[in-house]
């Protein structure tokens, strides 16, 4: 899938997450999204950044714009080198949280996006990506 | 040390939210509004949150805790403003801000409060008390 455009941050600190939401909010206007998928895709972002940062122990985000078939998409991947998680379809339940948040992160992050990856290796880390096309 | 301010207006508080909060502002806020309840013996918390472009678990979940320590300290909260596009992605996000009580617009949450604190002593806005 065509790569037209990419931008890496790194996620160290929680002001990180404001600004990975504001270069996604930037990317998603300039892309002509409409308000409403710039929400969506904004928030499933503040999400996985947030994971990234509370249980990656910090990581990178890329953002990237593709072109397929002469639709545009945003596909945003964050990975980090933290524990990983050993039980992906647990960790995937509404409401399951190791942590001390709402354990809607990861679950509401794949509803909010038209796809969704995710790969994980105990001890070595995690890669999960969203992506949000144009006008679906 | 960054902060959101806080406005005195009678028993009540008011906050109007209009930055892209960060962890640790939306958990300072928190803070900040359980000792002025307790300081200003506050009846109730109106949060405007009519510029926030989105709204993400974190700050679903500070608004969650300030209703629900408001509470527990005999104070009401609601909170107004939310855009259309924050509402849709918020419940598709799995968050409903169940026992949060919200309104319209600014106007429409003093209405509120008002009518629901009528018949207390000095529970209007512009009473000092």
């Amino acid at each position: 899938m065509p790569v037209i455009r990419d931008e890496l941050m790194q996620v160290r600190a929680s002001d990180d997450i404001v600004r990975v939401r504001q270069m996604v909010r930037a990317l998603a206007v300039e892309l002509g999204f409409g308000l409403v998928d710039q929400t969506k895709i904004v928030t499933a972002a503040s999400e996985l950044a947030r994971n990234t940062l509370d249980y990656g122990l910090g990581g990178t985000t890329l953002m990237e714009v593709l072109e397929e078939n002469s639709r545009i998409g945003l596909r945003i991947t964050f990975e980090d080198n933290g524990p990983g998680i050993a039980d992906i379809d647990l960790a995937m339940t509404d409401g399951y949280t190791s942590g001390r948040g709402l354990g809607l992160g990861l679950s509401g992050a794949k509803r909010l996006s038209n796809e969704f990856t995710i790969e994980s290796r105990v001890g070595e880390g995690t890669r999960i990506a969203i992506t949000r096309w144009k006008g679906r | 040390m960054e902060r959101i301010p806080i406005l005195k207006m009678g028993r009540y508080l008011l906050v109007t939210v209009q930055v892209d909060m960060h962890d640790r502002l939306a958990m300072t806020l928190q803070d900040d509004l359980t000792n002025q309840i307790v300081e200003h013996k506050a009846r109730a918390v109106l949060i405007d949150i009519s510029t926030l472009e989105i709204v993400d678990s974190f700050i679903g979940r500070m608004l969650a805790n300030i209703a629900a320590m408001s509470r527990v300290l005999d104070a009401m909260t609601v909170v107004v403003g939310m855009q259309p596009s924050v509402a849709i992605t918020l419940v598709e996000l799995g968050l409903s801000l169940k026992g949060v009580y919200t309104a319209l617009n600014v106007e429409k949450g003093m209405e509120f409060l008002t009518t629901s604190l009528s018949g207390e002593d000095g529970a209007d806005a512009g009473n000092t008390g």
